[in-house]
């Protein structure tokens, strides 16, 4: 098995490129977190043609909404949620420069369409894990929509946060040919 | 007649809600033991060793083994002999989730469905009340995550389906879940009763040990079967190919109405998360 590729955020272009399904990745720099509601809120934004709380460009979103974090804890338990229900939003997203998307479970084909055409990556970190996963958090800040509690925009600060590549920017599914490779029906 | 104070309960709840939370389960663990043994992608053995990792994590650190923290799902077994004092039994339930979740640092997430505002205190549990002969009580908290909660289904077949309209119908659903209910999952899988019974056999029948064999030869042979056909789907750990889409199915069966064959299949992630104690 390959050692992992590192990744400094923000991601450009040449960084996307390179990146294959099921190359696994190491991020560090930072990443926003957002879900449903941040999500619908961002939209919004965009469709009244308004400034967003943060510069989207080169930056990745995690889809998190984590456990409280206890005292003397950075964060709380922080694993994926589920993609799906981010779908209607992210092309939006992604046309305006969100470099990348971290979460579980496959995307929509309008999604993985705006990937392609404008170079972002959809990566998977593992679902439940999210003991682990906290641990690569180095600070965090709420940055926007704090009445929305664990739902709100957070900016991470994070080293070597481990991820694999599920949709690259030539149209390829991990869960697809994944699945394809390993059936014996 | 046995008098129990309903605050004893309240306390117990409290630290099951915790427990559950940050302590997996030792046969889970074997589990994934022995699906890195079969597992032929490495990737997904990269996965399960995370797993296993994060449980150690979670333990020795004492936060949740995942951010779903889940509903509260709570099985009471009251022994007849016992007289609950001190107060109101359910509310001493939902004062032991609330104090739980708070004192855990748990998250919440309970909401209304329309507005989809929180309840902030991650009640109402989901309570599901026994009596039983004896004086004990027996408190079950099974925090239970929405990413397979959702991949669940209930379906009421035909009797001329038969076990292999049954067994087509689990399958296609573990694969028509595919990455969204975290696997390696358990399978939860009730038979007969009626619409509501089978998704209680079905959850309940999640809290039996993994690796532990079905009492009944028939269901037993039935789980392996079924075993053998999801995990030749190829999903694998997390969705990402691999031998290991599915830890166990658990089967529970019960008779039903005469022109009824009802079905239940309760997904459960790999955070299989249960804590029990008895009073």
């Amino acid at each position: 098995m390959p050692e992992p590729i590192r990744l400094k955020t923000p991601l450009r272009d040449e960084d996307v490129e390179r990146l294959r399904i099921g190359d696994r990745v190491l991020i560090s720099g930072i990443l926003y977190t957002g879900r449903d509601a941040a999500h619908r809120r961002l939209f919004d934004l965009i469709k009244e043609g308004k400034e967003l709380p943060f510069d989207i460009r080169g930056q990745i979103i995690y889809y998190v909404g984590p456990t409280p974090a206890p005292p003397g804890k950075v964060f709380g338990s922080a694993g994926p949620t589920t993609s799906y229900r981010m779908d209607a939003y992210s092309p939006a997203l992604i046309e305006r420069g969100l470099k990348g998307m971290i979460g579980k479970g496959m995307r929509s084909d309008s999604v993985k369409e705006a990937m392609r055409k404008y170079k972002a990556v959809y990566f998977a970190a593992t679902g439940g894990a999210g003991a682990l996963l906290a641990k690569r958090i180095k600070r965090a800040e709420i940055v926007a929509y704090e009445d929305l509690g664990s739902e709100a925009i957070h900016r991470l600060e994070v080293e070597d946060f481990p991820v694999i590549v599920i949709n690259d920017i030539e149209g390829n599914d991990l869960y697809i040919e994944g699945e394809k490779r390993y059936r014996k029906t | 007649m046995r008098e129990i104070d309903v605050r004893l309960i309240t306390e117990k709840v409290k630290e099951l809600c915790i427990r559950a939370n940050t302590e997996l389960g030792e046969d889970v663990l074997q589990a994934f033991d022995r699906a890195i043994e079969k597992e032929e992608s490495l990737l997904a053995i990269e996965i399960l060793k995370e797993l296993k990792e994060n449980a150690r994590i979670a333990r020795e650190e004492r936060v949740p083994i995942c951010q779903d923290t889940g509903v509260a799902v709570i099985f009471l077994e009251i022994g007849q002999n016992v007289r609950l004092v001190g107060g109101d039994l359910k509310e001493a339930i939902f004062e032991g989730v609330r104090k739980g979740y708070r004192e855990g640092y748990l998250r919440k997430s309970m909401c209304h469905p329309f507005t989809r505002a929180n309840t902030g205190d991650n009640t109402p549990a989901i309570l599901h009340t026994e009596i039983v002969p004896g004086d004990k009580v027996k408190v079950i908290v099974a925090p239970k995550g929405g990413g397979s909660e959702n991949m669940s289904r209930v379906v009421m077949l035909t009797p001329s389906d038969g076990i292999e309209g049954i067994k087509r119908y689990v399958v296609q659903r573990v694969k028509e879940s595919g990455s969204n209910p975290c696997p390696p999952t358990i399978i939860g899988v009730g038979i007969g009763g009626n619409f509501e019974q089978a998704a209680l056999l079905a959850k309940k029948s999640l809290l039996r040990p993994l690796g532990s064999r079905n009492p009944d030869p028939e269901l037993d042979r039935l789980e392996s079967e079924l075993l053998e056909e999801i995990n030749r789907l190829g999903i694998g750990p997390q969705g990402l190919g691999g031998r290991t889409t599915s830890l166990a199915v658990h089967i529970l069966m019960m008779p039903c109405h005469i022109a009824s064959l009802p079905l239940a299949v309760n997904i459960q992630c790999h955070a299989h998360r249960h804590k029990e104690i008895i009073i």
